[in-house]
């Protein structure tokens, strides 16, 4: 008896294809919603008023002219009936009538708005309610043509690539020093790159709770942290066992492939640290193209000496990890070639920040980015942690300890550059 | 700013980036209100003066205000008849004596103060402000109130009289329960333009959301034949921050800005204005090209002052008398100028 009602249910299963069979619950749950929302859910009622939540994502101010990018971010669909900028009401136009849930319309208000001064614009809903949105400094937004996308490039690479690659000429340095110090150098990566990701998280927070909150907020931060963080363990195993199998195999036309060769652990990691700190400069060229394009940052050449001297320390952090002179049976040349390419990784994400959040910014997205670049400095801090250890295995021994302090310490200390 | 100043952020340091795109959930009156009027007031200036930014594009010079119209037939009452319409009520013989009565009933009700802006409203026959009622010093007045609203609800008229007709909470019937109903009597006293409320608690409250109307007392010699109109100065909190998001005469924002109240050159014109606003201690009324004699709560029938613009509190009243020497469009407007710019502006359109 047993035996067959065993086999019964697999009889059936055999007679539907697999894929069938696993759509089924699919099917039956479509069915369910329609008929639910046919009948306009049986047995419920709605308790209370709509609720009206509009975020405003983006600001464009032109001569005479004020531009918002706003999202429905309630659950119920929004019409915005009137705009005052100023506690008047303005004249203005709308894309959209009526936004639905997630729903965007671009709101255009008619305001002859004056450089340098500040403006609460407010959208008043069909209900009343009221949406305000600070302009604190009133100042034209660039418009996003090839110049400005030229600029924001030429930015990237000042803030990004070159301070990267200045910071990667201390290799030499650090090839001929004590190997004790060289633990200290690492555990100083540590430092740079737990100060980074911390940055990163609260970069991150800041632009979540400016975004529309329908799209998860803060939680799109710890999102983009978990996402980045298990795309490296991806990453890092696939080359760890692709050097497994390929040893002996050369691949010198590939510039980033960390995996051939003898030495390749110290620049697998080299790898990861430069593509941790390229996520993180995506995010960070990301908040200059931003803040650029809204008109707030000024790029000065203090700003741009600070960026410069604050990711110097990147290139440092990048190079650390080789500087026990392994692959020194590489070729110069490819070497070099290598190096190039682990600090432009690190750098370039820079210009494509900048380009994004010139042109296409959205706090949602900005969130997530930085949640990216934490997620991936974690890793890479994982990563680097082991080769800090001391010949007695002990990971926080006092040379480590201080390289910790330090890194955390130049990194606040040059981070202060930037706020002049 | 809704950014700590405690975090380190590099971005925060880049400058002011993170205000100026971040949507703030706030009430437009948190912000300092002072520093927000000058900024206006420059702005204007800019605009008047040709300079600026703005004046570089043909944008920003356009029309000030709101945009739409409201549609008096879906709103159940029209800004534009209210200015002319009097509630005279009915004379009865009541034991050899002439009683006026009138009837208001308290409703619930929605309707439109700016074009697509939809307010809760309580009212007095379906209308803000409610009926302008009118009698002659003396008279007997009898008002019949039935509460069709789902709250309780009073009438309170400003004048002289016994307490037990004052219609506040716990003196005489106190406030009528929905569904219930009473009757207020007492004499028309002393003549003047004065005003009627309901009085229960939370009181401006119950004042905001639209019960209240004028009540004009005429005196018994009368006053010189005029084109009366009546100017119930109001506003709207319709986000429930305490505060007007709209001010208007007679609640629809801008209404006689878009379409002109009509009067006749060199005809005596007669303004019942009542100020009934919440929330904002002083009201103005100020007219273009034109002075006005001012009688403070119409009592006396000499004018106090020849000028062209009145403050009034909250509760307070006054006669205006004009006659417009010139054909044209004329503005009047609250010179609280940021009740102009909110809804409190509109214009007379002489004609011969």
């Amino acid at each position: 008896m047993e035996a067959g009602q065993a086999t019964a249910p697999r009889q059936s299963a055999q007679r539907l294809p697999s894929w069938l069979a696993g759509l089924l619950p699919l099917v039956v749950l479509g069915a369910a919603i329609a008929i639910f929302v046919a009948l306009d859910a049986p047995g419920l009622q709605r308790n209370g008023v709509p609720i009206e939540e509009i975020a405003v994502e983006k600001t464009v101010l032109r001569p005479g002219e004020i531009e918002l990018a706003v999202r429905n971010d309630g659950p119920d669909a929004v019409q915005i009936s009137q705009v005052t900028v100023n506690d008047a009401f303005t004249a203005f136009t709308q894309t959209g009538d009526e936004i639905g849930r997630l729903g965007a319309s671009t709101v255009t208000v008619d305001y002859p708005w004056i450089e340098g001064q500040a403006y609460e614009v407010a959208l008043v809903t069909a209900t009343g309610g009221t949406t305000a949105t600070a302009i604190d400094v009133a100042a034209e937004t660039p418009e996003t043509g090839a110049g400005f996308l030229g600029l924001m490039a030429l930015v990237g690479i000042y803030v990004g690539v070159i301070p990267v690659a200045i910071g990667m000429l201390w290799l030499p340095w650090i090839r001929g020093i004590d190997p004790r110090y060289v633990q200290f150098l690492l555990a100083l990566t540590v430092g740079l790159l737990a100060f980074l990701g911390v940055d990163a998280l609260l970069e991150g927070t800041d632009f979540a709770a400016q975004g529309s909150q329908a799209f998860g907020g803060a939680a799109l931060v710890y999102l983009g942290a978990a996402v980045a963080y298990l795309a490296l363990v991806g990453i890092d195993g696939k080359l760890r066992g692709r050097t497994q199998r390929e040893r002996d195999a050369m691949d010198s036309a590939s510039l980033l492939n960390p995996s051939e060769g003898a030495g390749t652990g110290a620049w697998r990691l080299a790898f990861l640290v430069a593509l941790g700190i390229g996520l993180h400069n995506l995010g960070e060229g990301l908040a200059i193209g931003s803040s650029y394009a809204i008109g707030s940052l000024a790029l000065g050449a203090t700003l741009i000496v600070g960026f410069a001297l604050h990711n110097t320390t990147e290139g440092l952090a990048i190079i650390a990890p080789v500087a026990r002179g392994e692959g020194g049976e590489m070729g110069g040349g490819m070497r070099l070639r290598r190096l190039v390419g682990l600090g432009l990784l690190a750098g370039l994400p820079a210009v494509l920040g900048a380009w994004i959040g010139a042109s296409a910014f959205n706090p949602s997205l900005a969130a997530f980015m930085f949640g990216l670049g934490a997620g991936a400095i974690a890793q890479v801090i994982v990563q680097i942690a082991p080769s800090v250890r001391d010949s007695a295995g002990r990971l926080l021994h006092p040379l480590a300890v201080s390289g910790l302090i330090a890194g955390v310490g130049l990194m606040y200390a040059t981070g202060l550059l930037v706020s002049l | 700013m809704k950014f700590g100043e405690d975090k380190i952020s590099r971005r925060k340091l880049l400058g002011t980036a993170a205000g100026a795109t971040a949507a703030l959930p706030l009430l437009h009156e948190s912000l300092p209100h002072q520093g927000v009027h000058d900024q206006f007031a420059r702005a204007a200036g800019e605009e008047h003066g040709g300079g600026g930014a703005a004046s570089a594009a043909h944008k920003g010079a356009g029309h000030r205000g709101t945009v739409g119209r409201v549609d008096p037939r879906v709103n159940g009452f029209d800004p534009q008849e209210i200015l002319r319409d009097y509630d005279r009520g009915k004379v009865v013989r009541d034991g050899g004596r002439a009683v006026r009565e009138f009837e208001l009933v308290a409703e619930d009700r929605e309707i439109e103060v700016a074009p697509g802006v939809k307010f809760a409203a309580w009212t007095y026959n379906g209308r803000v402000p409610g009926p302008t009622l009118r009698a002659t010093e003396g008279e007997r007045v009898r008002i019949k109130f039935v509460n069709g609203s789902k709250h309780p609800h009073t009438i309170h008229f400003h004048g002289i009289h016994r307490d037990l007709s004052d219609g506040i909470p716990g003196v005489g019937v106190g406030n009528i329960e929905p569904g219930g109903s009473t009757v207020y009597e007492f004499e028309a006293f002393p003549f003047g333009l004065h005003l009627y409320h309901c009085h229960s608690t939370p009181l401006a409250e119950h004042i905001a959301k639209g019960l209240y109307g004028a009540f004009i007392i005429d005196p018994k010699k009368g006053r010189p034949e005029a084109d009366e109109l009546v100017m119930v100065m109001n506003g709207f909190d319709t986000n429930f921050d305490l505060a007007n998001e709209i001010y208007a005469v007679n609640t629809v924002a801008f209404a006689y800005h878009d379409q002109p109240i009509q009067v006749k050159r060199g005809q005596l014109v007669r303004i019942y204005l009542v100020n009934i606003l919440e929330f904002d201690l002083l009201n103005s009324f100020h007219t273009h090209a034109n002075f006005f004699d001012y009688y403070p709560t119409g009592t006396k029938l000499e004018p106090r002052d020849f000028t062209d613009t009145v403050i009034l509190g909250q509760g307070e009243r006054g006669i205006l008398e004009l006659r417009f020497p010139y054909t044209g469009k004329y503005m009047f407007h609250a010179h609280v100028s940021e009740f102009a710019d909110l809804g409190w502006m509109g214009f007379f359109e002489v004609t011969d």
